[in-house]
């Protein structure tokens, strides 16, 4: 695993400072904010569907200024200790920013990124609950599933070029996605994810999650067999789109956990699956795509 | 350690007739330390009155502690008259708005701006300073120390324990019981209300050994559900509180701009009979509601 100089870090981090957050979590703070009775669980529900909003609050929670005993890896958590109108303000502030562009010069559609890492979130939660009891925090689980893939956004904004060859080199060669940014960028998305986290004091499991989903020979925890086991199962039914489908020959993640039949766990979630995708693409603005 | 109660009404400055016995200028509290040390908890209009008295003991050294900086905290800060005389140092304490990216030194700096004030800051001729507080993190003034603590309302706002010599003193500033947003049937519900306890449970355990709590007492119990997230707390959540604490006094303060001083003392003796408050009772604490002049020798 290569790394990225740390001039290319600090202007990324800078960079994501000022990056927009997603179209309808935008319009929809936008709307709620305009009544002064919003409901504060309304503003969380928002809030936390958007990696880019989650991410800028998650900052500011863990910044050293609030010198916590914990580090906090939740919106609603943000909330006790801010208070909702701070929340609110941050909220606007972010919206006022404008909106990310469906279509970058990468060709990474964003919206599809986001039923991606909304489906994963929801994915990986609920697997924290069905297979992972007291040994993974749901909550911790879902916020993985949603930030898991936020280098990808990154290097669409701002490193287009580079990551459209990324995507091209993927497809035409059937490399999976990481090992094709390796090769172009120099570090896979995980690794950049993992530099910014770090950079804005998130939680370490939270960061080794983001930084070694694609790297199997990275310690095991049972919040990373959740992720990869989601992120797994969402690509498999091709539900929005990572740059990186699922390929027969990929091995199936945490067989130790969920057995090595990837089917039989789908099946055990399909119950809440459906509700989770529909949400999911309600919210993302993305219709059914099969 | 001496407190003084210079401006005890909330919102609004609130001067008139009915408003004569507790009187309406808005949130100031003068603490004087055992070595004689100069605390301002907040600077709103209170803070002109005290300036007055103060200019009978020049050199004046002020700490001014700025709770949080909505306007009824604030307003009378341009009217502290030792800021204008050389000589006199003011130095001005208070939290960082993660929202602006500011710190208290944007106070002064929204107030005095050309179309709303005539003075600038480089006329004041005091030594000013701003410092920007560390939560949790204790400051010491003369021989007392100062700890801000992280409370709720709409905007950033710090709670402060003075201690000295063992004596310890707690203002709320503005501050509304953590509540949980979701309703009990809501999925988020439980876990919500274990980050609120939790959070209270050591809000409680930084104000352990106090002896006097002073906490906004805005609203009765009655009036709370339609005052829901503005941030202020109830007469009879912290009397209830201030017994949870073993403190030995609760002074009840920012008074609703509305209530005149019978219409107060009607709510507040309501609130005691409601908690079936026993004055005199070995571990009830002795509750007042605060008014200017007020003053409480630790």
């Amino acid at each position: 695993m290569s790394a990225l100089t740390p001039e290319l870090e600090r202007k990324l981090g800078m960079a994501v400072e000022r990056m927009p957050a997603f179209p309808r979590s935008v319009q929809k703070i936008l709307e709620l904010t305009r009544n002064i009775n919003c409901l504060p669980k309304e503003l969380v529900a928002v809030i936390e569907k958007d990696p880019v909003m989650t991410v800028k609050i998650l900052k500011v929670i863990n910044s050293a200024y609030y010198s916590l005993p914990s580090k906090i890896t939740s919106v609603s958590q943000s909330v006790v200790y801010l208070g909702i109108n701070t929340i609110k303000n941050l909220a606007l502030g972010f919206a006022a920013v404008g909106i990310l562009p469906r279509m970058n010069a990468a060709g990474f559609d964003i919206q599809r990124y986001l039923l991606h890492s909304l489906v994963v979130a929801g994915v990986a939660r609920q697997l924290a609950t069905q297979f992972a009891k007291s040994e993974a925090d749901p909550g911790d689980c879902y916020i993985a599933g949603l930030l898991h893939d936020f280098g990808k956004v990154v290097f669409a904004q701002f490193l287009a070029e580079e990551f459209r060859n990324v995507l091209e080199v993927s497809a035409v060669e059937g490399l999976p996605l990481n090992a094709a940014e390796e090769r172009v960028i120099g570090v896979d998305h995980g690794v950049v994810g993992a530099l910014l986290a770090k950079r804005w004091a998130f939680p370490e499991h939270l960061v080794n999650c983001i930084r070694d989903h694609h790297h199997a020979d990275a310690a095991p925890s049972a919040m990373m067999d959740c992720l990869r086991m989601a992120d797994q199962i969402v690509r498999l039914r091709e539900i929005g789109d990572s740059g990186n489908p699922w390929r027969e020959t990929e091995a199936v993640a945490a067989p130790g956990r969920f057995g090595d039949d990837i089917m039989a766990t789908v099946n055990a979630i399909s119950g809440s699956l459906d509700k989770i995708v529909e949400d999911a693409q309600m919210f993302a603005q993305v219709g059914s795509e099969k | 350690m001496k407190v003084r109660f210079w401006g005890v009404r909330g919102s609004i400055p609130s001067p008139g007739q009915h408003t004569q016995r507790y009187g309406g200028n808005t949130t100031c509290i003068e603490v004087r330390s055992d070595d004689n040390s100069l605390i301002v908890l907040d600077a709103g209009t209170g803070v002109f009155p005290l300036a007055q008295e103060l200019l009978r003991q020049m050199p004046v050294k002020a700490n001014i502690f700025i709770t949080h900086s909505h306007w009824d905290h604030i307003h009378g800060l341009p009217f502290f008259t030792p800021l204008y005389i050389p000589g006199n140092s003011v130095r001005i304490h208070g939290a960082y708005d993660v929202v602006s990216g500011r710190g208290p030194d944007q106070v002064m700096e929204v107030q005095l701006q050309y179309s709303y004030f005539p003075v600038r800051e480089a006329e004041m001729k005091a030594g000013i300073e701003y410092e920007t507080l560390s939560i949790n993190e204790p400051v010491p003034v003369g021989d007392a120390t100062v700890t801000p603590l992280l409370l709720n309302h709409p905007v950033v706002n710090l709670g402060y324990r003075i201690e000295c010599n063992g004596k310890s003193v707690f203002f709320t500033g503005d501050h509304e019981p953590w509540l949980n947003i979701y309703a009990p049937e809501d999925e988020g519900y439980a876990e919500f209300q274990q980050m609120v306890d939790m959070q209270q449970g050591q809000l409680d355990a930084a104000l352990k050994g106090l002896d006097v709590l002073i906490a906004d007492s805005s609203y009765t119990a009655a009036e709370y559900p339609t005052k829901i997230g503005w941030g202020h707390g109830t007469l009879e959540g912290n009397i209830a509180w201030a017994r949870r604490l073993g403190v030995k006094k609760l002074v009840c303060t920012h008074h609703e701009p509305t209530r005149s001083d019978d219409q107060l003392e009607q709510a507040f003796a309501a609130a005691l009979a409601s908690s079936d408050y026993e004055p005199g009772k070995p571990g009830e604490p002795e509750i007042m509601l605060s008014r200017e002049g007020l003053e409480i020798v630790l």
